[in-house]
């Protein structure tokens, strides 16, 4: 319950203040959730992807603090353009963390929830489509995924102690 | 670490209007204040106030009369019952272990709320290492705690009830009196401490009166020096030490005494007392009007804690859905407003505050919620300027959030 200083770096204050790729994507190919807003990280990517497998486009909207939105921000810009096999091998949180001059370490999982919800996306985009996986994505799933579903059953449990009241609630 | 924080500074410049409403966490101290303690770090009374010479002699009578009017203040009848601590947390500490060790011949057992700050909830936790065992009284989805449950929990190895006279995050008034009488009716041996950090110079507050064997009141939040509180003891009840070391003019804390703060203290407690009656009728004016200058701007709000004379006049809780508190707070600092947030993001364990989990909220209720808390130096015009950027604030927020908190 105790507080932690957080001196978030210019480029996450500068990604905060100005996100790119803001918002969502009406014409997205594929859509992913990470996180669950009852714990409050929560990240929606909306990716545009062409036939030839190359992210066009990326767009997020995030439900978190300034590190969700700065890392999330950052990862579109930093597919934008990569095949989805390059996206999925090259993109990982510790990029993602370095990239961004660094984060106060309690808010590490702030960019792994990014990464993992790009992860999905990829994942649901070859379920979508209905064409078996290609080789280089792995049944199992990577360290941010297996990070954003515990975040996910957290949640659930956190909900669960919740009292009665909570319930009757809107 | 050092460097972002000069830049993160940096944003900061050109900001036209200042607001502080984190008067949770810390306060301004009025100048008037300031200008009080000054003179005792080099000017008179900086001298050790058991010792044999002039220096300690001025400290030692001005400590005395500060020890006099804080009791005063809190309505004790003699001012050995009251100890000076570096700050309310030392004396939610004193005032737990202190007496546990002291009472633990007749039993075991600690009784607190669900809501109470985390320096009465987790030394009353750490006390289970020395066996002891604590119980948490339910509250209400406004704060109040349930009498049944308190008195239930109430038997005859429990030697001690600690409770707040006002609930720091959502400014609930609870009935202290009422509960004292249930605890003395179940157990007369069992002895009641009230953190009234949050009641003093808020709410008439009488230790007599409410008839408790201990309560605690801290410097910073009446704008006084931060480091500074004080414990109540009531005469003849038996504490430990908890600490060790030189006894000076307080027998349950060791060390020098800092004259200084003890001052300034005891100088914010003048102010916040000699015109009560119009300083809380202001800090009540100011926070009605942002409360319902916020309600008129946005939508989608929960107010947190009992409205009315039931809650604190400074306090202000709000919860902005679709809108996550800590980015909120970073917001608000660009544009010179600053206030504090109960959301999962801003602490350590991403746990949200545990006060609204009590009342019934939401984990995503908790993550918009925002704590403000007014005094008698803020203005009109500060209340305006807030008025008028919030609602930019939030919307700018709640665009990043787009559908995605919506559950
Ligand atoms: S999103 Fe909650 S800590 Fe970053």
């Amino acid at each position: 319950m105790s507080r932690i200083p957080l001196p978030y770096n210019p480029k996450v204050m500068d990604l905060f203040r100005h996100p790119k790729n803001l918002g969502k994507m009406e014409d997205a190919t594929v859509v992913a959730v990470a996180g669950n807003p009852a714990c409050g990280d929560m990240i929606t990517f909306y990716l545009k992807i062409s036939a030839q497998d190359i992210i066009e486009r990326a767009s997020f909207e995030s439900y978190g603090c300034a590190a969700n939105i700065a890392t999330s921000s950052i990862v579109t810009e930093m597919i934008k353009g990569l095949s989805l096999e390059a996206a999925w091998k090259d993109i990982t949180w510790k990029r993602v963390t370095d990239e961004i001059g660094g984060l106060p370490s309690v808010k590490f999982h702030c960019g792994v929830l990014a990464v993992g919800a790009l992860k999905r996306a990829i994942r649901q985009y070859f379920k979508e489509k209905g064409v078996a996986a290609p080789e280089w994505l792995p049944n199992e799933h990577t360290f941010e995924e297996k990070q954003a579903l515990e975040e996910e059953e957290l949640a659930k449990t956190l909900s669960k102690r919740l009292k009665p009241e909570a319930e009757k609630q809107s | 670490m050092v460097e972002n924080v000069k830049e993160l500074l940096k944003l900061h410049e050109g900001i036209t209007h200042e607001v502080y409403l984190d008067n949770e966490n810390s306060s301004i101290v009025p100048q008037e204040v300031v200008d009080a303690m000054l003179p005792y770090y080099n000017k008179k009374a900086y001298g050790n106030p058991t010792l044999t010479h002039k220096p300690g002699w001025e400290a030692f009578e001005v400590i005395m009369n500060s020890f006099q009017k804080i009791a005063n203040y809190m309505g004790a009848k003699i001012l050995e019952e009251i100890t000076f601590t570096p700050s309310e947390t030392e004396a939610n500490n004193l005032a737990i272990m202190g007496t546990a060790f002291a009472q633990k011949s007749k039993g075991k057992k600690i009784v607190i709320s669900e809501i109470e700050p985390i320096n009465v909830l987790q030394v009353a936790e750490m006390m289970g290492k020395f066996g002891f065992s604590t119980t948490k009284i339910p509250v209400n989805n406004e704060g109040f705690i349930d009498l049944e449950k308190l008195k239930e929990a109430v038997d005859n190895e429990t030697i001690l009830v600690s409770i707040s006279a006002v609930n720091n995050e959502l400014g609930t008034i609870q009935p202290i009196k009422e509960a004292v009488d249930i605890v003395k009716a179940k157990n007369p041996q069992t002895l009641f401490h009230t953190d009234a950090s949050d009641a003093y110079g808020r709410i008439p507050l009488n230790v007599q009166d409410l008839k408790v064997d201990l309560a605690t009141v801290g410097s910073y939040k009446i704008q006084g020096p931060r480091g500074m509180g004080a414990m109540y003891l009531r005469e003849g009840v038996n504490m430990e030490r908890i600490l060790e070391g030189q006894i000076g003019t307080q027998k349950l804390w060791p060390g020098v005494e800092n004259t200084p703060l003890i001052v300034g203290f005891t100088k914010a407690s003048e102010l916040a007392f000699e015109n009560f009656e119009a300083n809380t009728a202001k800090m009540r004016t100011l926070r009605d009007k942002l409360v319902d200058g916020i309600f008129n701007e946005l939508d989608d709000l929960r107010f947190n804690g009992p409205k009315g004379d039931k809650r604190s006049p400074d306090n202000a809780n709000i919860s902005i859905l679709r809108c996550e508190g800590e980015a909120l707070t970073i917001e608000l600092s660009l544009k010179g407003i600053y206030v504090s947030s109960g959301s999962a993001c801003s602490r350590r364990l991403l746990q949200p505050s545990h006060v609204l989990v009590a009342i019934g909220r939401r984990f995503s209720e908790a993550h918009g919620s925002i704590l403000m808390k007014t005094t008698r130096s803020l203005t009109e015009e500060d209340i305006a300027y807030v008025l008028e950027s919030l609602p930019t604030a939030v919307n700018r927020i709640r665009g990043i959030v787009g559908s995605t908190g919506v559950d």
